[in-house]
């Protein structure tokens, strides 16, 4: 099997795992989420009738009248017309058009900085590791401390000396409310000018990680052949580094895309709360505290579809420049 | 089944190893099988102990020599001085008190998981790889499917659907295990698979001993550092995911982590109010606990991964080199002076 069938065939399963798991999730833990649900609804001043209950038994559970196959396979053809309910707390909207809106401010601001992270951090690894031993090496528990710093705590600390004190950044928000989205060039840099301080936050916490890839891989790169025979050879010391032993050294840092990836949403979702970014993140806490259970899973669903995404990406693309992989498979 | 060429043929890199040996050998006593299986003392590692160790002493002896965590006073929000040395809360809490018991709840929620994760991953990566076959495959495919679904959202949603007050100590360990455990078991799994093949497990297996037996005693403990490495990291991260969600308001009911310290800090807008005495040392905490457990985990790398052997050379030589120069520099020195 080709090996780019075989990645895509492991992310369909994996994309399969997480609608079951959508689907299981609200079934298994104990709470009755539709009651709760519906009474949010009332309260909003939504009509409930027989058909909005029968919708969210599907989604959430609790409907014993259908045999749970049949419940499975309703919920996966909702799924596919891309019906996830009507959201409680932003009543009568619905999940998909939340979600909608507030997917691209987060794709951005952790696309942005999770690229800027990544660049960062394999270019400086790349250059400590070049020189195993010396007072570089220093460098590295310094950025651990950065990656073990909660990101939220982080974020509220960077708030408050570059947004309250100096008065740099506003404090929250993704833009300035006065001027009305859309792509002209005010608006765009407002939501640079508010985007920075949750960007910076990101990028400080997760450079220390590719940085530590990238410096082990070229340590150990260091010791190869080539790199011997390029030295002999009389390069120089600077082509040697760029490359020869770099080129070699990021490939693993590439591989290991998925985990990173993991960890930078999953801080980015604090990161947005604190500074009431308008993304996917501040949403499924909203959707959290508001007991909004439909969106918790759309947003959830969609989280996870993006990094499976990503990963896709990376992995097909891995594939072209390490000819290696293809080989093995 | 016997294999009678070596599997193992001399690497460029073991010959430096070997060098080494040599040298050791020559010079002073060669290091013992279970000394080889230790870190090296770096200054980075001693440091890295003297952290955990400490906080670790903070957290489990600092509640009997602190107050009551929850008195209330009506001092509210008092700078450090002599009475309070980390001043108080809004409501007049002793802040130094809360921060023991918070520091003790943390290091019980990370010691929890990480027992509990690496269970998890040393079955699923160790016993699969070792039956093979189908068993190996489900096994992995389920690990690469935990790997790229996302875990602090994952968690987020199960602990938002768990009603506040079910939402005990043992359910949050075990949510955070359940999303933390995947790529441990991928790395498990590929070593496992290496020492799968070796000649001393096919002579176990031969002469007719128990599954269990052969993992446990044959293949274990040449896994022992990678999992310890893999502990430590488990527990680094589910610190850091334990006081996310606490401070999200999702954390365990009744429990005081540092994470629940940061929650009510934040909610009583400390930082704003400029109490720098009660938001900044629960982070700090935080941050200098996971400091120190990764200065040992690099510690422990430097053993397990094959890849950073050389580094330990490189760092012997460039000890070696500097004390070289600093004697010639005060041979030279003297010699100027004896003129």
């Amino acid at each position: 099997m080709s090996y780019f069938l075989r990645k895509i065939g492991f992310y369909a399963i994996a994309l399969w795992a997480a609608l079951t798991l959508n689907f299981a999730i609200p079934r298994l833990l104990p709470g009755n989420p539709v009651d709760i649900l519906l009474a949010k609804l009332q309260q909003r001043g939504g009509t409930v009738t027989e058909e909005t209950r029968e919708a969210y038994a599907l989604l959430l559970g609790g409907d014993d009248s259908q045999p749970l196959w049949t419940q499975y396979v309703n919920y996966l053809q909702n799924l596919v017309r891309g019906d996830l309910g009507v959201s409680v707390s932003y009543y009568p909207a619905e999940v998909s058009d939340v979600i909608s809106q507030s997917l691209p401010w987060t794709l951005v601001l952790v696309g942005l900085a999770t690229v800027l992270a990544a660049v960062l951090g394999v270019g400086l690894g790349a250059f400590v590791g070049w020189r195993p031993g010396t007072w570089l090496d220093s460098l590295i528990p310094a950025t651990t401390l950065l990656a073990a710093v909660p990101y939220f705590w982080l974020a509220l600390l960077l708030t408050y000396l570059l947004a309250r004190v100096l008065g740099w950044f506003p404090m929250q928000g993704g833009y300035d409310v006065v001027l009305d989205p859309g792509w002209n060039a005010e608006f765009i840099f407002s939501a640079i000018h508010y985007g920075f301080l949750p960007a910076l936050t990101i990028v400080l916490a997760s450079v220390g990680g590719w940085l530590l890839g990238m410096r082990n891989m070229m340590v150990s790169t260091l010791s190869e052949d080539y790199v011997l025979t390029a030295e002999a050879k009389g390069l120089a010391p600077r082509r040697i580094l760029r490359s020869y032993a770099s080129r070699n050294a990021v490939l693993p840092s590439i591989a290991g895309f998925a985990i990173s990836l993991g960890f930078v949403v999953s801080g980015s979702v604090i990161t947005e709360q604190v500074f009431s970014y308008p993304g996917i993140g501040g949403r499924l806490l909203g959707a959290v505290t508001n007991n909004d259970y439909a969106l918790m899973q759309g947003v959830f669903l969609f989280i996870t579809l993006a990094v499976l995404g990503a990963n896709l990406v990376v992995d097909l693309l891995y594939g072209v420049i390490d000819p290696r992989t293809r080989a093995r498979s | 089944m016997t294999n009678l060429s070596p599997a193992n043929e001399p690497l460029p890199s073991d010959a430096v190893e070997q060098e080494d040996l040599a040298r050791d050998r020559a010079g002073r006593a060669p290091r013992s099988g279970w000394r080889m299986l230790l870190p090296t003392m770096t200054p980075w590692l001693a440091v890295g102990l003297a952290l955990v160790v400490g906080i670790t002493l903070f957290g489990v002896l600092g509640p009997y020599l602190v107050g009551d965590p929850q008195q209330i006073r009506d001092q509210g929000l008092t700078p450090p001085s002599g009475e309070f040395p980390l001043g108080t809360t809004q409501t007049g809490q002793d802040v130094l008190a809360q921060l023991a018991h918070a520091t003790r709840g943390s290091l019980q929620i990370g010691f929890l998981v990480g027992v509990l994760a690496t269970v998890l991953s040393a079955f699923f990566g160790i016993y699969g790889a070792y039956r093979g076959g189908i068993a190996d495959e489900a096994f992995s495919l389920l690990s690469n499917v935990f790997l790229v679904i996302p875990g602090l959202p994952l968690v987020i949603v199960i602990s938002g659907f768990v009603p506040r007050e079910s939402r005990g100590l043992w359910t949050i360990a075990v949510v955070l295990a359940l999303t933390s455990w995947a790529a441990a078991a991928r790395v498990l799994r590929a070593q496992t698979l290496s020492v799968r093949g070796r000649d001393y497990v096919a002579a176990s297996k031969v002469s007719g001993e128990r599954p269990w037996r052969v993992i446990v005693v044959e293949i274990l403990p040449n896994l022992l550092p990678v999992i310890a490495s893999q502990f430590v990291f488990a527990v680094i991260a589910a610190v850091l995911g334990e006081a996310g969600l606490s401070f999200i308001g999702l954390g365990a009911a009744n429990s005081a982590t540092l994470g629940t310290m940061l929650f009510y800090a934040q909610n009583g807008f400390a930082l704003s109010l400029g109490a720098w005495w009660w938001f900044l040392p629960p982070g700090i905490i935080i941050a200098l606990l996971g400091t120190g457990l990764s200065l040992i985990n690099f510690s422990i790398d430097e053993i397990i991964n094959p890849k950073l052997k050389n580094l330990r050379q490189h760092r012997k030589r460039a000890r070696r080199a500097a004390r070289l120069e600093r004697e010639l520099a005060g041979r030279s020195a003297k010699e100027v002076a004896a003129r």
